[in-house]
């Protein structure tokens, strides 16, 4: 019998050509989304997480209840001991000290007087202990649009676009006025060594990198540091994991009511990082609900019509005495093989234009002007393992769906209807 | 030969809902029909022929009355009980073949042996055997859609008889055809009753196939006309 039904279902190429290209189409565009996605997403937390959040980071208590303000005031001191001590607890978490600050950065004429000047969203970064991995991990290198990177104290690294406004150019210098970590005013004086772009609107609108040393000078911070940010070993964003190292940390200081004592804090439990965190976790049921639906109607209506169709054979089958029951389950049958087979082909389709995706990207950075979190401008496809068993659910619940839907029809019809149909 | 009854028409009406009224199309009609026998309801369109072979056929039911088929009552037949009795008793053959179009002629041939759970070596040498009664053993493997109108109606034949059932039921299985084929299969259906004692029921207003007929039931109105036997 099952023989015979895949011989039906194959020779008769319209019972099984328009359900398995619905089906793969809509698989391929699960699994296109999913990957798809996937990459955005994850990028977007592992870039926020590079330049500001971290998977981890530790501040005071009080720096932490302000944390978008960045209040230098209430920085980390001791941060060596804190260091050393983190880095003895979590010895496979890459812990790096930064200080963020905001500020004026003054371009002055010949005369030294003021040419242009700007606010600007500063990043002091560990560059010269040599072990940070910062340089990598912010990509500097292939950020950089002219001049050098920091290569000696006092040197500065400005977002291109914050240098033209400013008029500068590497080699030239500008002054940051800033407060310091004790309220009183800074002035100090940087060598612009290049320009940079990352991609990221927020940050290259006006960004200005300087080592943490100088920040440190600078703001007066002296082995101070406005947080230390963490980074998993295995390079990509773990919630559980982040969460659960961040309620062991918190956990010993229970019971020190100091505000300057140390608080970890995952990516998630960081602003709006926390939405955008638990949106990645929701959206491919989101997605493979509306697949679901949206080819559940078109099978469905495809159904009827094939089953009008096939009201003949039906007919047929029940004179030969197949009991009703037993014609609509091998409905089901047959839409659950074109199901498989829609399947197979839609993710083959799907995993071929997300490595499109993955390896060329898409400019979007027209799309992303603006906004709270930092987003890529280039998105990238990530194909991860779900992505190739992620089509089998809209695929399948689709078509046993749809064609359950349209074997009711059939289904409610009498007997002896179908069989007078056979005779017009 | 004819003398145990196998069918058996008591009483026997049946309407349809016509809106707010209902149309009767049999109207008390009584009958029985022994075994072996060649029989056909003759008479003109809309006199109740398809109405009372389908409820034989248990395909559909009477409204008031007994049709009692092969000891079974039709009316009080579950769904499942008349699919069974339809499986291992009951052969249909139809006016346009409705054979299926995807599947070879052996496949046709076999599909009621595939319900009645035969095994693979049985279903091939009994559809052989079918395909032989009607002179098709050479088209085994050629699609509905190759054949010609007489051959595919041979097709049906053999499906209807591969399973030897008691009873062939028969809706003016030559409408579709030319004089030639009409007699060829007529030739063929009562050789088989010959040989297989099978009960074959018609419902026609073919000249060709009423010459045929051993025992003409003349329907007009919904009600048995005329019960004629003939006696060559
Ligand atoms: N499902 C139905 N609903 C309403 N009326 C029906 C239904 N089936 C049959 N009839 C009516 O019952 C009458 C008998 O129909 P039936 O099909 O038995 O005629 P017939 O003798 O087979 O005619 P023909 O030679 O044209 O096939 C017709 O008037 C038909 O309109
Ligand atoms: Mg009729």
């Amino acid at each position: 019998m099952i023989k015979f039904l895949l011989k039906g279902l194959l020779r008769d190429k319209s019972r099984s050509r328009l359900p398995i290209i619905v089906v793969s189409i809509g698989v391929m565009l699960t699994v296109l989304l999913h990957a798809y996605i996937t990459g955005f997403m994850g990028d977007t937390i592992e870039l926020n997480a590079r330049f500001t959040n971290g998977h981890l980071k530790v501040m005071t208590r009080a720096y932490a209840e302000n944390m978008n303000q960045v209040p230098n005031d209430l920085a980390l001191l001791d941060v060596d001991e804190l260091i050393t001590e983190l880095n003895k607890e979590y010895p496979d978490i890459k812990w790096t000290p930064r200080i963020q600050f905001g500020g004026l950065v003054d371009a002055p004429d010949e005369n030294g007087e003021t040419k242009a000047q700007g606010p600007a969203m500063g990043l002091g970064i560990d560059f010269q202990s040599g072990r940070s991995g910062e340089a990598e991990r912010l990509n500097i290198q292939k950020a950089l649009v002219r001049g050098n990177l920091i290569q000696h104290p006092g040197e500065a690294l400005l977002s291109e676009i914050f240098s033209e406004k400013l008029g500068v150019t590497p080699g030239d210098e500008v002054t940051l006025i800033g407060s310091t970590m004790n309220g009183s005013m800074t002035m100090y004086n940087f060598k612009i060594a290049g320009t940079v772009t990352f991609g990221a609107e927020a940050l290259d609108r006006g960004a200005i990198i300087v080592d943490l040393e100088d920040a440190r000078n600078a703001l007066d911070m002296q082995n101070a540091a406005g947080e230390l940010i963490g980074f998993l070993p295995e390079g990509l964003y773990d919630d559980e994991e982040a969460v659960q190292i961040a309620k062991t940390f918190n956990e010993k200081y229970k019971n020190d009511n100091d505000e300057y004592a140390p608080v970890m804090r995952s990516l998630s439990q960081q602003g709006s990082m926390g939405q955008y965190v638990a949106l990645t976790k929701g959206w491919t049921t989101y997605i493979s609900a509306i697949f679901i639906i949206a080819m559940a109607l078109v099978l469905w209506n495809a159904g009827l019509l094939g089953g009008l169709r096939r009201y003949g054979e039906f007919g047929v089958r029940l004179a030969m005495g197949e009991e009703k029951g037993h014609v609509y389950r091998t409905l089901i049958f047959e839409s659950v093989f074109i199901g498989i087979a829609g399947t197979v082909v839609g993710t083959i389709f799907g995993l071929f234009f997300a490595w499109l995706i993955q390896t060329y990207g898409i400019d979007i950075s027209g799309m992303v002007k603006g906004g709270a979190l930092m987003m890529p401008s280039t998105i990238r496809a990530r194909i991860t393992p779900v992505d190739y068993y992620v089509g089998l659910i809209p695929g399948l619940i689709s078509t046993v769906l749809g064609t359950m839907l349209a074997g009711i029809g059939i289904y409610k019809r009498k007997t002896a209807q179908l069989f007078k149909e056979l005779e017009a | 030969m004819e003398n145990t009854s196998i069918i058996k028409i008591e009483h026997l009406t049946k309407s349809f809902p016509m809106g707010k009224s209902k149309f009767t199309a049999l109207k008390g009609i009584n009958l029985t029909f022994g075994e072996g026998e060649f029989a056909g309801l003759v008479g003109p369109s809309g006199s109740g022929k398809t109405t009372l072979l389908n409820i034989v056929g248990s395909l559909d039911v009477p409204s008031s009355g007994e049709a009692k088929v092969l000891g079974e009552s039709i009316g009080s037949l579950t769904a499942k009980g008349a699919a069974r009795l339809r499986k291992e008793k009951l052969g249909f053959i139809f006016q346009s073949y409705n054979l299926l179009a995807v599947h070879n002629v052996f496949e046709n041939v076999e599909f009621p042996l595939l319900l009645l759970k035969y095994t693979a070596a049985e279903r091939k040498k009994m559809v052989m055997e079918a395909l032989d009664w009607v002179g098709l053993t050479d088209k085994v493997k050629s699609k509905p859609p190759q054949l010609s109108g007489g051959e595919c109606q041979r097709v049906a034949i053999a499906r209807a008889m591969v399973k030897k059932p008691s009873i062939v039921l028969a809706d003016e299985p030559t409408a579709n055809l030319d004089a030639a084929n009409s007699h060829n299969i007529l030739q063929t259906m009562v050789k088989l009753n010959e040989e297989l004692k099978t009960t074959f029921l018609f419902a026609t207003h073919d000249e060709k196939v009423i010459n045929y007929l051993r025992r003409k039931i003349f329907l007009k109105d919904g009600n048995v006309d005329q019960d004629e036997i003939s006696t060559n």
